[in-house]
């Protein structure tokens, strides 16, 4: 074959997308466990953090279904919910909530619930809200995010599910209302999805078939 | 640029100092700016990038003889994808907290224009040993540049120093955290892409100025070949 020819170009390009492809075909295998399990332990960690594991017994991780509502979860799609039991008791819920409205965008996050309507815990998941302004709304920035954990649709009343600005209950932040005004805008609408499908939630058939396969 | 005979230890000064991809060059600006909001941020994605510089300096130096020159730039590309590729996959493995900030800079590791100029420049012209230090020194460099500008972004945006170090090191590492500034009340500026700017103007002045320094001392006892200050055209 001659030196110059494209074909020889054309030939070693290939080689090289050859290798690369077998090369990242062998680390793909070697970390695709790994992946896996550390997604599994974050998204397992995060739950912790929104109801104790020791409050249920059954596997919550695989207890879940999805359900579309956008005006509650924030955003046209499906939303997860995982279900907590306890010999096969109702125990709570932990919803994949959206808060639509923060400042720079979408604000992702855990709502647990227990069975009696009260708050779990609540954790952000993710934002892009401004950092020293809006993401006191982490719990590794400030604990004003632990301030639902107990509260219900009584407590406080409809008035005072809001940011304090807004007459109610909630702090804001110095130079930032909107982003803890959408934090519990979401929250309470959790809680009303909540008290309206309470039965329903529970009820339903595990969706979790997508999830398993692995 | 660097001849065969060049010693190493002088390419790895050239890369990593004398022409510093991030304060003299001025090539990847878009990493460096967006990701050093913080020193362990600008850690994580300047080892990334030095990685993935020494794997395609490393490739491309050994194909050197084999790449005809109108298939280089498209093999360039193949190379550094792959080199992307491997370690977006190994982050989400062994450092999926880090990769949960810095991720979607990784892929974005590909459009850092520095690396494909290292193999245009430097790798496709020497030999591979040559190549490795060259892109360790040119990766060091950018890594140099970016934790610097997050500390002082860090420093002055939250009075904190090396937070979030546990994402990368483990749980241990939750200790190397230093409140330099206790109730520090933030200063969005430094936090916000316009304090990337002026941070970055800072420590190229910085750099200029020990350059500067480095000459007068020079001029005073024997002459030497002084380093360029930066540009932002050279590239
Ligand atoms: C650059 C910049 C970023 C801001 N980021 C946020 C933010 O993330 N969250 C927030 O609630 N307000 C943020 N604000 C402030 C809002 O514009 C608004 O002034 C603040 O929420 C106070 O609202 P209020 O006047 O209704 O109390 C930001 C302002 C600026 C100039």
């Amino acid at each position: 074959m001659n030196a110059d020819s494209p074909l020889r170009s054309g030939l070693t390009l290939a080689g090289i997308a050859v290798l690369g492809v077998a090369l990242l075909t062998g680390i793909h295998h070697l970390t695709r466990e790994r992946i896996a399990a550390q997604q599994r332990d974050a998204v397992a960690m995060r739950l912790s953090q929104v109801l104790a594991p020791d409050r249920y017994d059954n596997d919550l991780l695989h207890d879940v279904i999805q359900v579309t509502d956008p005006e509650t979860f924030g955003h046209p799609g499906p939303a997860t919910v995982y279900r907590a039991r306890r010999d096969g008791q109702p125990v709570a819920v932990v919803m994949e909530v959206t808060a639509p409205n923060g400042y720079n965008g979408p604000i992702r996050m855990l709502v647990g619930i227990l069975a009696d309507g009260s708050i779990s815990g609540v954790r952000v998941v993710s934002h892009r809200e401004t950092p020293g302004l809006g993401d006191p709304i982490e719990a590794r920035r400030s604990d004003w995010i632990t301030r639902f954990e107990g509260r219900s649709l009584r407590d406080p009343t409809p008035e005072g599910w809001a940011v304090r600005r807004d007459g109610g209950e909630f702090d804001q932040f110095t130079g930032a209302t909107i982003t803890p005004r959408a934090v519990v805008e979401a929250v309470q609408r959790a809680l009303e999805y909540h008290r309206a499908h309470l039965d329903a939630l529970y009820a339903r058939q595990s969706a979790d078939e997508q999830s398993t396969d692995e | 640029m660097s001849e065969h005979r060049t010693p190493l230890g002088d390419i790895f000064t050239e890369a990593a100092w004398r022409q510093n991809t991030g304060l003299v060059v001025l090539l990847g600006l878009c990493p460096l700016l967006a990701v050093s909001g913080t020193v362990v941020n600008g850690l994580g994605l300047g080892l990334a990038t030095t990685f993935v510089l020494l794997v395609s300096n490393l490739s491309v130096s050994l194909l050197r003889k084999t790449l005809r020159p109108e298939i280089r730039i498209p093999a360039f590309v193949l190379i550094i994808a792959s080199a992307v590729t491997a370690i977006d996959l190994l982050m989400q493995a062994w450092f999926h907290d880090l990769y949960g900030v810095l991720g979607i800079f990784i892929p974005l590791i590909v459009t850092n224009c520095a690396i494909i100029g290292r193999a245009e420049a430097f790798a496709a012209r020497n030999p591979p040993m040559a190549a490795a230090v060259d892109g360790l020194g040119t990766g060091l460099g950018f890594c140099l540049a970016l934790v610097l500008l997050g500390a002082l972004r860090e420093l002055a945006g939250h009075g904190t120093l090396l937070a979030g170090a546990d994402m990368m090191f483990g749980e241990w590492a939750r200790s190397l955290e230093l409140t330099l500034v206790p109730n520090h009340p933030g200063f969005l500026l430094a936090i916000l892409p316009p304090g990337a700017f002026i941070g970055l103007g800072l420590l190229i002045a910085a750099r200029n100025a020990i350059i500067a320094r480095g000459e007068r001392r020079a001029k005073a006892g024997s002459p030497r070949v002084t380093a360029p200050v930066a540009r932002g055209e050279s590239a």
